[in-house]
């Protein structure tokens, strides 16, 4: 059994070798979800959460790993849909098929508390999440407004 | 707008089935059967319990006011699980933000379901306006007898029947009970609403399920879940056509979690939707099954495609498209004109294999039940498909049942790009089910997603061209060669079907009195599929190319040439040319080339094209149109190419025509999302097989434009039309490529004629 601290909730964890991604924890023995797979290498980013606040490819995380650190996945970036970056994901019509933006925006959240106002030359650096509808354009637009209402 | 989503809520398998749909319904709620097929005419449709109704309605209203619409086209990121609806309750005269939106399983009762094509608006619109008109006229008639006026006295406003000759108003809710004892009425005594009173349609709106993506509720395919369901991952023939000699699931089996190991049978004859076949793993976890799937020690019979090499494959296909082919659209003689001209030019492009990579992988849960004789009696699938129909027709092929008893339900699709409108992963769970006596989900992992595609074909295009003094052609000999979609559905199949041809080919738009357009064949060595915009990408990228080629031979501006090059304003005649115009009317949707010269001259004006000559070297303005999907799109590309040869896109200038538009923001969306699967088409788009099996095998070998090498802006412009609604989501892809690869000409003078860009050093001094 192994311990595992998920958006403010200590979960026990049946069954579930140490070497397994954290990504399969989250969606297929804790339900969560709203962390997507897209590639299982660390290529796409689609499977972004937070670990002690800093952004991590859960599809490359190791259950054992984690031990006492914080996991944070979009379930609980807010509790009500409005942290900042959802908020301009929501104002921009950000998503087309939606399936990748829960990472863009975990890694856009967790960009946000490093670098308060980013150049677009520091949105395309850290933002290296795949898209495939190509809502590229958009996603600039909407982390520009969350800096913004962040810095307020 | 509220939005119901337990049609594809997680939680629970029954309460798909559509009783659970019905019964959810509150009881006396007046349901309209769905008039929503083509010629469909509605019939005793209204009744006063929903226990007594099919699931083919498609607008419901209960007496507390509740409008409930059925969308019965797939989401995959176009957002037309709101912009239908959306027509339907303009015509209603619906209060939005008492609209309720559900996802319908596949019946064929409620027409095309194939979200496919470009073709949801233009297929619907009209239909999903009478759906609405039908149950507002009923509502004003009901309203009229209730007050006892005439029903032309009774008009819809926001949710409420209101009467002119006074100040009698009625919600929608309070008229259901009268209104369900009303006769349907017939289409000719409709009156549809005119432009100017248009509510929704042509305004934005929040798509429906934009709360559910930002908060990680939306539920896809990869997140459909069944009570007691197993997770499969499933090893598959390297090979297209191999089957398995034999293999050993020793080491499988001790994976913790791993229950059951299942061969699963490979397609027999043409590979149609059916399973590749393989070996699957079913856990407790995905991944589970996935080092299950790892441990298996598999010996296959890698099958008559086993020698298949792209590198050899592509050398044929040039040769075959330097020989004379299958003319499909002939003027005049061009072989006599190029023979005899002074001046000729020709080139040779193309294109390789293409992975469609949706973002979301196929994924799909199945519950199959059988009797004690093994019988399939029930079969419910839930799954992001593109296409439920063909789901229900390929699992009943499979299962041994009529389509329509198979029961498949849609989940919201994490993209698809023409990927998950064939079903195969559908039928890999239900024949796992099957065998399992239990819910199965299938997932494939990004490495079987881009091994194991209906890939985009590898194609080769040569062109020939004689001109004239002034340097305008002739005589235009054009000849494509690659592996046809139809190879997929028949082992004969061999040679570009002519609605492929269609795509870019065929269809050329520039007055020219000599042409010959022609196909040559190829054979099929793996699954060809259609991918977003489907043959436009090579033949468009090669019309393109070639015009701007011709251009620069004649010292002309590429944008003038260009224009000349169209013609005069017509309409191309199509019964001439052959050409189906994809079913649609000529009446209806000609083939108008002022329109296409309108897109591309207000493309030029918005980039200030007079620019393009002035640039410095590393610096280029590229210039194309395209006609697709009935649809008018004109593209200028601005490339910055350092010395280094790396290559940047500051900005991308698209103006498109398409006729009347419903959702003016989620159309800009599929332009610019367009725009970007274009930039990775023309980047890196390179599948390549050896010895049968597919080289690349995730996102770091099969490359994808990221933020960072895609256009960092994207002007987009929609033309003002009152003409019919016309495709969007392919008809922004064609011209893309070939406006950018001669962005790339006049930064760098290197003329690409092989895609992708990734083959080529475009550096310079």
């Amino acid at each position: 059994m192994t311990k595992i601290k998920v958006n403010g909730t200590t979960h026990e964890v049946k069954d579930v070798p140490g070497d397994t991604p954290l990504l399969w924890v989250l969606r297929d023995s804790l339900g969560l979800t709203g962390t997507k797979y897209g590639c299982g290498v660390s290529e796409c980013g689609a499977c972004t959460v937070h670990l002690d606040g800093k952004a991590v490819q859960a599809c490359v995380t190791a259950l054992s790993e984690i031990g006492d650190s914080e996991v944070t996945t979009i379930e609980g970036l807010s509790t009500d849909g409005n942290h900042p970056v959802q908020k301009a994901w929501k104002q921009h019509n950000v998503p087309q098929c939606g399936y990748c933006q829960v990472g863009q925006m975990m890694m856009a959240a967790a960009m946000l508390k490093d670098i308060k106002a980013p150049t677009d030359q520091q949105i395309e650096t850290e933002m290296w999440n795949i898209c495939r509808c190509g809502t590229y354009p958009r996603i600039r637009e909407a982390i520009k407004t969350a800096a913004k209402e962040m810095s307020r | 707008m509220s939005n119901i989503s337990e049609c594809v809520s997680p939680s629970a398998g029954n309460q798909f089935s559509r009783r659970g749909f019905l019964a959810s319904l509150s009881a006396g709620s007046l349901v309209l059967m769905g008039r929503v097929a083509n010629g469909t005419v509605l019939t005793s449709a209204v009744a006063a319990t929903v226990d007594s109704f099919e699931p083919d309605f498609f607008v419901s209203i209960s007496p507390d006011g509740l409008v409930t619409l059925l969308a019965h086209r797939s989401e995959m990121g176009t957002g037309i699980r709101t912009a239908l609806p959306r027509i339907v309750a303009d015509e209603l005269e619906a209060d939005w933000e008492r609209v309720v939106i559900r996802q319908a399983p596949g019946d064929k009762r409620l027409g095309d379901q194939n979200t496919d094509g470009s073709n949801s608006v233009r297929f619907f619109f009209k239909r999903m306006r009478i759906a609405g008109a039908t149950a507002r006229t009923m509502l004003e008639r009901a309203a009229a007898k209730n007050w006892g006026v005439s029903a032309a006295e009774c008009y819809a406003d926001n949710h409420q029947i209101k009467h002119k000759g006074s100040d009698r108003v009625a919600g929608f809710g309070d008229l259901v009970e009268t209104a369900t004892t009303l006769e349907i009425p017939k289409e000719e005594e409709l009156k549809l609403k005119s432009r100017d009173q248009w509510r929704y349609i042509g305004k934005d709106a929040q798509i429906t399920d934009l709360e559910d993506m930002v908060t990680g509720k939306a539920i896809y395919g990869i997140d459909a879940r069944m009570d007691n369901q197993l997770f499969a991952v499933i090893a598959r023939p390297p090979v297209v056509g191999g089957t398995v000699k034999s293999f050993d699931a020793t080491a499988a089996r001790k994976i913790p979690g791993v229950m059951e190991v299942v061969e699963i049978p490979r397609f027999q004859g043409a590979p149609l939707f059916q399973p590749l076949g393989g070996v699957a793993v079913c856990a407790t976890s995905t991944w589970a099954a996935w080092k299950g799937r790892d441990a298996l020690k598999i010996e296959w019979d890698l099958g008559d495609n086993q020698h298949y090499d792209t590198e050899s494959f592509a050398k044929e296909l040039a040769e075959t498209a330097k020989k004379p082919g299958q003319v499909l659209r002939a003027e005049g003689d061009a072989a006599a004109v190029i023979a005899s001209s002074k001046r000729v030019i020709k080139a040779d492009y193309s294109v390789p294999h293409l992975s469609h990579a949706p973002m979301e992988t196929p994924c799909a849960v199945a519950d199959v039940t059988t009797d004690a004789a093994g019988k399939v009696t029930a079969c419910h699938v839930l799954a992001a498909t593109q296409n439920p129909q063909a789901a229900q027709e390929a699992v009943g092929a499979a299962m041994g049942m009529a389509p329509a008893d198979v029961l498949v339900n849609v989940t919201l699709l994490g993209s698809g790009f023409g990927r998950k409108s064939k079903p195969d992963y559908c039928v890999e769970a239900a024949m796992l089910s099957r065998q399992l006596k239990r819910p199965v989900h299938v997932t494939w992992t990004r490495e079987d997603d881009i091994q194991h595609d209906y890939f985009h074909a590898i194609s080769a295009i040569h062109c020939e061209a004689a001109l004239d003094e002034k340097g305008m052609p002739t005589a235009w000999l054009q000849r494509a060669v690659y592996p046809t979609i139809g190879s997929t559905f028949s082992l004969d199949a061999s040679s570009p079907a002519t609605w492929e041809a269609e795509m870019g080919l065929t269809d050329l738009p520039y007055h020219v009195p000599n042409l010959s357009l022609e196909v040559g064949t190829a054979k099929s060595h793996v699954r060809i599929g259609w991918l977003r915009s489907v043959c436009h990408i090579q033949q468009n990228f090669s019309v393109g190319s070639f015009a701007d080629e011709l251009a620069h031979a004649a010292g002309r501006d590429p944008l003038e040439y260009l224009l000349a090059l169209l013609g005069d304003d017509r309409h191309i005649d199509l019964k001439a040319a052959k050409l189906g115009n994809r079913g649609a009317s000529p009446e209806e949707f000609p083939y108008d080339i002022g329109r296409l010269k309108n897109v591309l001259k207000r493309a030029a004006g918005l980039a200030d094209w007079s620019r393009a000559s002035k640039l410095p070297k590393g610096r280029g303005l590229g210039i194309a149109c395209c006609r697709s999907f009935l649809g008018y799109t004109g593209h200028v590309v601005e490339v910055e190419v350092a010395k280094d040869g790396t290559v940047h896109i500051p900005k991308v200038w698209v103006s498109l025509d398409a006729g009347t538009i419903v959702s003016p923001d989620r159309v800009v969306a599929q332009v610019e999302g367009a725009a970007i699967m274009g930039t990775t088409q023309t980047r890196y788009g390179k599948i390549t097989f050896k010895n049968g099996q597919a080289q690349q095998t995730n996102y770091d070998s099969y490359q994808v434009a990221k933020m960072s090498d895609s256009p960092r802006e994207i002007i987009v412009d929609v033309v003002p039309s009152t003409a019919p609604p016309a495709g969007v989501g392919e008809t922004g892809v064609p011209s893309f490529a070939p406006a950018f690869c001669n962005a790339i000409f006049a930064a760098t003078g290197k003329r690409i004629r092989n895609l992708p860009l990734a083959d080529h050093d475009l550096s310079w001094a």
